[in-house]
């Protein structure tokens, strides 16, 4: 194991996040905003309350995961995929590192820029409403693996992506529809039967409930199954970054 | 002198179906300098990225220092330092960050002092807070070489170095070649200039087609290809050359103002004596004499030509 060089990157990933931390932190805060405005304020006085929450605490967890879910993807994305693009990834293979070294460094930072985006948007959030954390320490576990997971797989969209196009197709086709369609913004008790049934097969549900439940105690599916979630999710992504690496795919010619 | 890196039966074909190398076999002996000649497309950047670890051979195995380049990968690459022949930098770093950057990544502990030695030996240190994007061609392409040195390598790979380097940097960066082979850095170089192979290089290795088609002693394919061409101006410009200067293998020049003769400078008896004596004899007034040794630029071209 080579531990430098997997500092090596990480610092290397996180140098521009710290160097524009206004910039980094921003955006992500600014549009959590807005969704409060928007439906907070604009739905919350109609819906007052799901399950006793209110709705404006109600859909802080989602917005959490949401941010934590396009950051994630988009900063380990772009990153990997930025060397590909300009050619440096050659510095990357030429080192003597595995894939694990490899990911911690890529998947490591981006996912810890998600971390902080996601505890200021909950520090912003104490401005807006009054927001209960049940279960802190189980909160900051799932929402460090759940950024992780994401991380990973962006990488291994970065991988994967052969021009800007693709790099925006999943993110826009797949991930945001997912996430929203996903109980976010609202609990999947509140559909009808038949779209409660079509929602749980919707993997970010698992997560957004089990994150949700950690602030509120209430979930829409068990919190055992959003564990097991989040860990397929994750082992997928880890087998997924290792053959890869292994068989040289978009990488080594 | 012992192999630090020993190629057996390598090959490579793209996926594209380009087939790159075909079973190329070679030792780079220990602290030498190997020269890589060849076309465009030879595939002498493909040979270097499979030691280096970014292209996956199809065939074959490589050692390098006893470590197979697959199995034993940690250990292998630690051992090398790469110059890419296509310059790809993070255009906003700074040269010393960059720098920082290539030793981290293999593992060695920081060394202020070691980089500083290595970027003045390339006279980069004046620009160590630049930003890489300021930097002319020529520098960034001395930042490559600075990261290859950044963790002290024993190999060092240069995939056409001075492609697009002026001269006198062209000459500068020679000597920094040599000073680092007289540390006893092994090293091997593709270039199109075959001056730069005549100049530099122990042993020259010609690939084509991705076939090594000769690997000799730099000295010894001099000496072997090498021919002098003796040239002979003559006072009087001549139409024909007098029958007895004829069948002595001169070849007279269109303007019939010079005469030149090609001859083995390693053999015995090279025929000049009896050459100049027949034209004192034919009384035929020389204005001047003079000899050329053809450079390694010709035997490339003829064993290019003789092989394909
Ligand atoms: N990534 C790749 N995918 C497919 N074919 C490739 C790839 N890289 C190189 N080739 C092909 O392999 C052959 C050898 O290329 P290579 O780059 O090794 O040549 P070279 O000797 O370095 O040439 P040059 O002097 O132009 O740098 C060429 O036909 C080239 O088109
Ligand atoms: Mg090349």
């Amino acid at each position: 194991m080579n531990g430098r060089a997997i500092l090596t990157i990480f610092n290397f990933e996180m140098a521009r996040f710290w160097r524009t931390p206004w910039e980094s932190l921003a955006a992500p805060v600014v549009s959590t905003v807005l969704y409060f405005v928007v439906f907070g304020a604009a739905i919350g006085t109609r819906i007052q309350s799901v399950e006793d929450v209110s709705y404006g605490a109600f859909i802080v967890p989602g917005l959490i995961i949401l941010t934590v879910l396009q950051q994630s993807l988009a900063n380990a994305s772009n990153a990997i995929f930025m060397r590909k693009f300009v050619g440096t990834i050659h510095e990357i293979l030429a080192a003597p590192i595995s894939f694990i070294e490899v990911v911690a460094g890529f998947v490591g930072a981006a996912a810890l820029k998600s971390v902080v985006i996601a505890v200021v948007i909950y520090l912003t959030a104490l401005f807006f409403v009054d927001l209960p954390l049940a279960h802190p320490v189980l909160a900051l576990i799932l929402l460090i693996l759940t950024s992780f997971g994401f991380a990973l797989w962006g990488f291994l969209m970065g991988i994967w992506a052969k021009d800007w196009q693709q790099l925006q197709f999943i993110p826009m086709m797949v991930v945001t529809p997912l996430v929203f369609l996903g109980g976010a913004f609202y609990s999947t008790a509140m559909l009808p039967p038949f779209w409660e049934s079509v929602a749980k097969l919707n993997p970010v549900l698992y997560l957004v409930s089990g994150f949700r439940w950690t602030f509120f105690g209430l979930a829409d599916v068990p919190v055992a199954a959003s564990v097991l979630a989040l860990a397929l999710f994750l082992g997928l992504g880890f087998v997924a970054v290792w053959a890869i690496f292994r068989t040289g795919w978009r990488l080594r010619p | 002198m012992s192999s630090i890196i020993e190629v057996r039966d390598l090959s490579k074909t793209y996926a594209s179906g380009t087939p790159a190398l075909a079973g190329v076999t070679l030792d780079i002996r220990e602290g030498e300098i190997l020269a890589l000649l060849g076309p465009n497309g030879a595939g002498k950047t493909t040979f270097i990225s499979i030691l280096c670890g970014l292209v996956t051979p199809t065939g074959g195995q490589v050692t390098v220092g006893g470590h197979d380049i697959l199995r034993g990968y940690r250990a292998a690459r630690r051992m090398i330092g790469l110059v890419p022949q296509e310059i790809a930098l993070e255009y906003f770093e700074t040269v010393m960050n960059t720098v920082r950057f290539s030793r981290g990544l293999f593992g060695e502990a920081p060394d202020d002092a070691y980089i500083e030695r290595v970027l003045r030996s390339l006279a980069l240190w004046d620009k160590r807070d630049a930003k890489l994007r300021e930097l002319s061609g020529g520098m960034k392409r001395r930042v490559l070489i600075a990261k290859a040195l950044s963790h002290g390598p024993r190999i060092l790979f240069l995939d056409e170095p001075t492609a697009g380097v002026d001269v006198n940097l062209r000459r500068e960066m020679w000597d920094v070649v040599r000073a680092l082979k007289a540390e006893g850095v092994t090293i091997i170089l593709t270039t199109h200039y075959l001056e730069e192979a005549e100049e530099m290089a122990d042993r020259v290795g010609i690939i084509d087609r991705g076939r090594l088609l000769l690997l000799r002693d730099k000295t010894d394919l001099m000496h072997e290809f090498g021919q002098k061409i003796l040239t002979v101006e003559l006072a009087e410009p001549m139409t024909a050359l007098p029958p007895a200067l004829d069948g002595l293998g001169l070849t007279l020049a269109p303007d019939g103002l010079s005469a030149s003769y090609r001859y083995d400078s390693n053999a015995d008896r090279s025929g000049i004596a009896r050459l100049l004596g027949s034209f004192a004899a034919e009384g035929v007034a020389v204005r001047d004499v003079a000899t050329a040794q053809s450079s390694l630029e010709d035997v490339f071209l003829r064993l290019v030509r003789d092989l394909a």
